[in-house]
């Protein structure tokens, strides 16, 4: 399972690709199950990189734990909860949030 | 301190605008992220993990509290509250929005700074001893040449292109506080025995992926012929260094292939060419540089000896900061003052706003309105009255920056790691901070002794492990964090490259090894005065892993 993650252009915060838009969190961001819809994602992504919405444009690994998407990487996970050392910062400072994008 | 004159004004002011219009256009979509990728890096603007980073230069780690404020306000405003030092004597800023970096470089110029260099192929901030201008064991002070070295490669049209980057330091003293060997040119400040100044010239250090210690090339080189030799040095690299393969582009790497006396005599050749030239430092040059570093007038201070002691009487901890922070200035009534960013279990070299404002009072207070920023992520006072270091002490004791652990197990370089970094392997920060906690005793780290332990969170070693006493080094194994232990690097005038001792360790267990090795080097050292790094270098890396892994191959 994979998803699209960048980060926007104007303020280089991390988003996941979801519901035809960018979120700031990762939790239901839409998930490819198979090659054809990963391919989707990554020219979702392209474009959207050339059209300077985002950048540094990648589809990562993730899995579903109780309804939401994980994803399956620390590097991963880092960056859609926030550093590990300042729970107060990065989107797990505001976990409702994180869960309603 | 130095100051701006027209010219560098002038030069920071246009380069604000051109890099604000560069970002205008960027975010309207006018130029691609190809296009603007070097642009931004050429102003210190990366991307990492959460959002973009600011990278700041403070040459040669010399600041004073109006910028230091600024550097606070930036933090409020722009920013989330608190900056990071770094081991080249800068500050980074983690979560800056690209449409606001226009202007904090604008706030930037108002007192002196800007983010050109610390990033891209160039040379980049020239650093120094963080001691410098008041060290008691000074020959000269080395920022002057470090200010001439910045004026000389700021924008240098021949060296903006290099093939790597390329990193320089200076230090004045005999003992080398400036990691000068881990440098791509290392400058020792000296005089021959005519009393002349001079330079001893190190070259192709650096750590990375690929550690080597600078070669000494030229025992002396005169002042006047600073820059015709750095030239002489750049032109060789810039001709004959890699440019096929990103890992061996350094000049470390040149110098390495291409051996010791081959590149040391194409730099002389090279430099016969140019020391004759207009690089020839004028005399009334180096003097007008050298009078804007000139020491504040330090008056006489003798009611010191008896403050201190008296205030010693009456409180152990300021008696125990006093051992550890606190060294001996050349004027016998003042003393340098180190600010300890390694509170224990907090972040290394990070600082809030709130903080940075109170230094920035007491630095205008009782230190001559200077600071310095040291390339082990603490900050410096250079010129502290001792009858003042009591009010010192208790004003840092206020906003939490009186640890005494200067030189300490847990006076620890960090890099941030995978909690920022994106070309991070693994998390850094957290194991410092375990380290930190498990040897939070002031009593226990002080019966160690100093012990300079350091920590990267991948390869390219920005946290200096290599040349740790006590190296740790974070790798992706298996989607696991695995930390490396490297024993016996120093970065001082005997600069070594640490040994990796074995099998590296998980995050659960990297604290308890590292404890180990503690416990192995208190049980074999001589006494109480020998270091680690000597004791490591007297045994070896037999006890240490005997003691690490022992019960592994027996089991085995």
């Amino acid at each position: 399972m994979k998803v699209l993650t960048a980060n926007r252009l104007s303020d280089g915060i991390a988003v996941w690709y979801a519901d035809g838009g960018w979120a700031e969190a990762v939790g239901h961001a839409d998930v490819a199950h198979d090659k054809a819809a990963e391919d989707r994602l990554e020219a979702i992504g392209a474009a959207a990189a050339a059209n300077n919405e985002v950048l540094d444009v990648n589809v990562i690994d993730v899995t579903i734990v109780d309804g939401l998407v994980e994803p399956v990487r620390l590097r991963e996970k880092i960056r859609a909860a926030g550093p590990t050392i300042h729970p107060d910062l990065g989107k797990q400072a505001s976990p409702q949030a994180q869960r309603a994008a | 301190m130095y100051r701006y004159d027209e010219f560098d004004h002038d030069f920071v002011q246009a380069r604000v605008a051109e890099f604000s219009d560069q970002v205008k256009r960027r975010l309207a979509g006018e130029i691609t992220e190809d296009q603007f990728r070097p642009l931004r890096l050429m102003n210190g603007v990366y991307l990492q993990l959460h959002a973009y980073m600011l990278r700041i230069a403070v040459p040669y780690g010399t600041l004073n509290s109006r910028q230091l404020r600024m550097l606070a306000h930036i933090a409020r405003k722009y920013d989330k509250g608190y900056g990071h030092f770094t081991t080249r004597q800068n500050l980074q800023f983690h979560w800056p929005a690209l449409a606001d970096v226009p202007a904090i470089l604008a706030d930037l110029a108002s007192v002196e700074m800007h983010c050109i260099q610390t990033s891209g192929n160039c040379i980049r901030n020239v650093t120094a001893d963080h001691f410098a201008g008041a060290a008691a064991d000074e020959i000269a002070d080395p920022r002057p040449y470090a200010e001439i070295l910045r004026q000389w490669s700021s924008v240098h049209p021949e060296f903006s292109y290099l093939p790597r980057k390329f990193k320089i330091a200076v230090t004045g003293a005999e003992r080398d506080r400036a990691a000068i060997q881990a440098h791509d040119i290392g400058l020792h400040l000296k005089k021959n025995a005519a009393g002349e100044l001079g330079f001893a010239v190190y070259v192709g250090g650096g750590l990375g992926r690929t550690p080597m210690v600078a070669k000494r090339i030229r025992d002396f080189l005169p002042e006047a012929d600073l820059l015709s030799y750095c030239t002489a040095i750049l032109r060789v690299y810039n001709l004959y260094g890699r440019r096929d393969n990103k890992y061996k582009a350094r000049v470390k790497i040149l110098v390495h292939e291409t051996g010791v006396e081959e590149i040391a005599r194409q730099i002389e050749a090279e430099w016969q060419q140019l020391k004759d030239t207009e690089l020839k430092l004028p005399e009334p040059d180096i003097q007008a540089i050298n009078a804007y570093f000139a020491p504040p007038a330090l008056s006489a201070r003798p009611e010191g000896d008896a403050l201190v002691k008296q205030a010693r009487l009456d409180s152990k901890s300021f008696s125990e900061w006093l051992d550890q922070n606190v060294v001996t200035h050349r004027h016998p009534d003042y003393a340098a003052v180190t600010i300890s960013l390694k509170g224990i279990g907090e972040v290394p070299g990070d600082v809030t706003d709130s903080q940075m404002e109170a230094v920035a009072d007491i630095a205008e207070k009782y230190a001559f309105d200077e600071l310095r920023v040291s390339h082990e992520q603490n900050l410096i006072l250079p010129h502290v009255a001792r009858a003042d270091l009591k009010a010192v002490y208790d004003a840092l004791v206020e906003i939490g920056l009186a640890t005494a652990n200067s030189n300490l197990i847990s006076d620890i370089i960090s890099c941030p790691g995978l909690d920022y970094c994106s070309l991070a392997t693994a998390r850094s920060i957290p194991v410092a901070q375990e380290i930190s906690r498990r040897f939070a005793s002031l009593e226990r780290q002080r019966e160690i002794g100093e012990l300079k332990l350091k920590i990267s969170g991948c390869i390219n070693a920005c946290g200096h492990h290599h040349v740790g006493h006590i190296g740790i080094l974070g790798v992706e194994k298996k989607g696991s964090e695995l930390y490396q232990v490297t024993l016996g690097g120093s970065a001082d005038e005997n600069t070594s490259v640490g040994e990796i001792i074995g099998r590296g360790f998980s995050s659960d267990e990297i604290t308890d090894a590292i404890e180990q090795i503690v416990d192995t080097y208190l049980g074999l050292r001589l006494n109480s005065d020998e270091r680690f790094i000597d004791a490591y270098r007297r045994v070896g890396p037999a006890p240490f892993k005997e003691a690490l892994y022992a019960g592994e191959t027996k089991a085995a």
